[in-house]
Parts: C-alpha cells; sequence; structure tokens
C-alpha cells in the first residue's frame, strides 16, 4: 500500500483522540480503581438503608475493602438484603458488625464494617444480621420532640393544681 | 396565495415525505454497501485528514476555554456551599457527558459539515457526479462514503479531546488560579465518574451525533439544488438541521442513559 504524508497526520490524530480518551478513563474515571481484584460476596440484612446505592463503598476503619452489589427489598421479613463484593486479599471475623455511616454532614453514604472477636472469617455467601440502619433525620426529630414532650408535659399538670 | 389550498397541502406532504424516504434510502446505502469503502482505506484517510485534523485546533482551543469558564462559574456557585472540592467533579462530569459531545459536534458541524456540503453541492452543480455516473462509478461509494465514515471515525475523537482539554482547563482555573486543593480535584473527580456509564455513553453519545452531522451534511449537499443559491442555502440548512438534530438527540439520548 502506498504511504503518503497524509498517513502521519492521520495517524497523529488519531492518537491524540486515543490519548484524549485515555486520559478521561484513567484520570477523571476510576478506571485503575475498578478493581479487577476477586472478590467474595455477602448478604447483609438492614431494617433500613436510607440513600445506599449500588457501588457505594464498604469501608473498615476508613480504608475501602469492597463496594455494594446489589440491593434488594427482602418481602419475607420486610428488610433490605444487601449483597457486598468484599475484596479476597481481606477477611473479616464470622460476627462482624456492619454500620450505615455518613461521611460528613452532607456526604454520601457507606458501610462501615466492625471486625467482630470469632476466630472463624466470613466465607462467601455468608449473611450477616448484627446490622445498624441508617439515621433517618425525620425519625431522629421525632425521637427528640416525643422526649421533649414527655420531658415538658408536667409543669402544666403542676400549675393546673394550684 | 392560498396556502390553505388542500392540492398545496398535498403536494408540501408528499414532497417532505420523499424528502424523508430518500433520505433513508441514502442512509441505508451509506451504512450498508458503504462499508466497503473502508476496504480501499486511503480514501477515507485523505477525508480523516481533511475532517479531523484541520478540525483539531478550534475544537481543542473552545474546550479549554469551555473548562476555563466553567471551572470559574462551578467554583464561584460551589463557594457559596462551602463545597469548592466538588469543583473536579462538576467539571468532569458536564464536560463528558454533555458538553464534549454536544458542543464538539456543533462546532463539527460548523467546521466540517459545511465543507462537506458545499463540496458535494458544487461537485453536483459541476456534473461531476453525473459524469461519474456515466462512467459507471457509483457517487454514493466513491464520494459520499468516504466522507460518510471519515466523519463517523473522527467525531468522537474529536468529542474526547474537547472533554480532556476540557478537564485541563478546568484544573488551570481551578487549582492553579483559584487554589482549589489538586488532590481533592482530583480525587473527587475519580469518584464520581464512571467509565463505563459516564465516559463510555458520552463517546456513544458523540458517534451517533458524528453520524447525525455527516449524514445531514452529505444529504443536504447530495440533494441541492445545482445552482450557487442551491449551494448556498443547502450549506445554511446543514448547519441549521444539524444543530437542531444534535440537540434534539442529545435530550433523547440523555433521557435514555441516564434515566436510573
Amino acid at each position: 500500500m502506498q504511504r503518503s504524508n497524509k498517513d502521519i497526520w492521520v495517524g497523529l490524530f488519531v492518537l491524540i483522540g486515543a490519548a484524549a480518551l485515555l486520559f478521561l478513563a484513567l484520570q477523571s474515571a476510576n478506571l485503575l480503581s475498578l478493581n479487577f481484584q476477586r472478590t467474595y460476596q455477602v448478604t447483609a440484612r438492614f431494617d433500613n438503608i436510607g440513600g445506599l446505592k449500588p457501588q457505594t463503598a464498604v469501608k473498615s476503619a476508613g480504608v475501602v475493602v469492597g463496594r455494594v452489589d446489589s440491593i434488594t427489598f427482602d418481602d419475607k421479613n420486610f428488610q433490605a438484603s444487601v449483597t457486598l463484593a468484599l475484596q479476597s486479599r481481606y477477611s473479616f471475623p464470622k460476627d462482624s458488625s456492619l454500620k450505615i455511616l455518613t461521611s460528613g454532614l452532607l456526604g454520601e453514604q457507606y458501610i462501615g464494617i466492625e471486625a467482630g472477636a470469632e476466630e472463624k472469617n466470613l466465607q462467601a455467601g455468608d449473611v450477616i444480621t448484627a446490622t445498624q440502619s441508617a439515621v433517618v433525620l425525620e425519625n431522629l426529630i421525632g425521637q427528640f420532640l416525643y422526649s421533649k414532650a414527655a420531658e415538658g408535659g408536667s409543669p402544666p399538670a403542676n400549675a393546673n393544681k394550684k | 396565495m392560498s396556502w390553505y389550498n388542500p392540492s398545496d397541502i398535498g403536494f408540501a406532504v408528499r414532497s417532505k415525505l420523499a424528502d424523508l424516504g430518500l433520505g433513508a434510502r441514502l442512509f441505508l446505502r451509506l451504512v450498508l454497501r458503504g462499508a466497503s469503502s473502508l476496504k480501499r482505506f486511503g480514501l477515507v484517510r485523505d477525508q480523516i485528514h481533511f475532517l479531523g485534523n484541520y478540525s483539531l485546533a478550534i475544537i481543542a482551543v473552545s474546550g479549554l476555554f469551555v473548562g476555563f469558564v466553567l471551572g470559574l462559574q462551578g467554583y464561584y456557585t460551589l463557594q457559596r456551599y462551602g463545597s469548592s472540592e466538588a469543583l473536579g467533579l462538576l467539571v468532569a462530569l458536564s464536560l463528558v457527558r454533555e458538553l464534549g459531545p454536544v458542543v464538539a459536534a456543533l462546532l463539527f458541524a460548523g467546521r466540517a459539515g459545511t465543507s462537506l456540503t458545499a463540496e458535494i453541492g458544487l461537485m453536483k452543480a459541476g456534473e461531476q457526479l453525473s459524469a461519474m455516473e456515466m462512467m459507471a462509478v457509483d457517487p454514493v461509494q466513491r464520494i459520499l462514503a468516504p466522507r460518510f465514515w471519515a466523519g463517523v471515525i473522527t467525531m468522537p475523537l474529536l468529542a474526547a479531546v474537547f472533554s480532556a482539554v476540557g478537564v485541563l482547563g478546568g484544573y488551570v482555573v481551578g487549582v492553579l488560579m483559584l487554589g482549589v486543593d489538586a488532590g481533592a480535584f482530583w480525587g473527587q473527580m475519580q469518584n464520581g465518574v464512571d467509565v463505563w456509564r459516564d465516559v463510555g455513553n458520552g463517546v456513544v453519545k458523540s458517534f451517533v451525533f458524528g453520524l447525525t452531522v455527516t449524514f445531514v451534511a452529505l444529504l443536504e449537499g447530495y440533494e441541492s439544488l445545482p445552482t450557487p443559491e442551491g449551494v448556498s442555502r443547502a450549506t445554511t440548512r446543514t448547519v441549521v438541521v444539524a444543530s437542531l438534530a444534535v440537540l434534539g438527540l442529545d435530550f433523547l439520548l440523555t433521557a435514555m442513559m441516564f434515566s436510573i
């Protein structure tokens, strides 16, 4: 095939385009941290998951150790069943507990995993039931108002007696 | 005079329908039989050189300035809520998802689409296309198809260049000039931008836009009246129709891609 001067320039153009795509994939997206590491799946049951989404980070001591794989609703016991993909290189005791936490005041939610004391480790397919649900602000305000009302309810009753 | 004359309306509807059918037929011919023009890659290469290399400068410069502006505006707004660290995420997401494909396609329609239309319109006016047909050379395969595929190949690359340069522009303004922390800028961006969902869908979008803009440019040129006014009108219509099609398709594609 005949080579012409244009080949070089077209090649350069395609190279620049490919470099731009690579830059977008590596530097501004998460292709490298997209873990190709092996994972094992564990299911956890939560009463309330708040704003948890698939791909949310699972952290232990602040280090990302896995991601949320899928979230489904279990209509047998009316709980959310969350499948976690934990990285194979990390193992946790069988009685580890999970909490849904929020990074910062307005940050996104993540799952914190706290190691237990059992000798046996979590295996693929295990179910974790020691979980703490997400904090729902409305419930919190409701509890606060309720306790306030319980405290403040008595003085008017005394005043009536006078 | 009387635009509501039934026969006029019927004529207008029929001619619009015929235009649509003609366009669809040309599109099928380009996609099905035109693919064989990829074997004669020399023709496509020449067109990539013409459409891509010469558009690179305007795309890169526009991308840089769009990135600058996104950096500035995003910073002023985010700073009010004390979350200027999310600037990287804002700049990258808006560029990769929307602005990169759309603005690059609009620029491409203005820079490359018009020249395609004018070139083919003038070929038609000079009866070069008829001469080719007389020599049993199919002008769709020889002239239109290489340009079509070159445009389809070029557009995603140009959009990627636009987005990448725009992100760098946002970095220059946000980090170097306004003092957002560089680690937070890149870190938030990498946390929030997904390779397949955001970057991949952006590439799909720009591919569709490349198909649209190049096809509209070729169709308008191929169907232009073989007169100076006809060619000039076809060139104008290329920009108008291609831009509207890109913006409308963008809405549809966004609604389909990011609905969940």
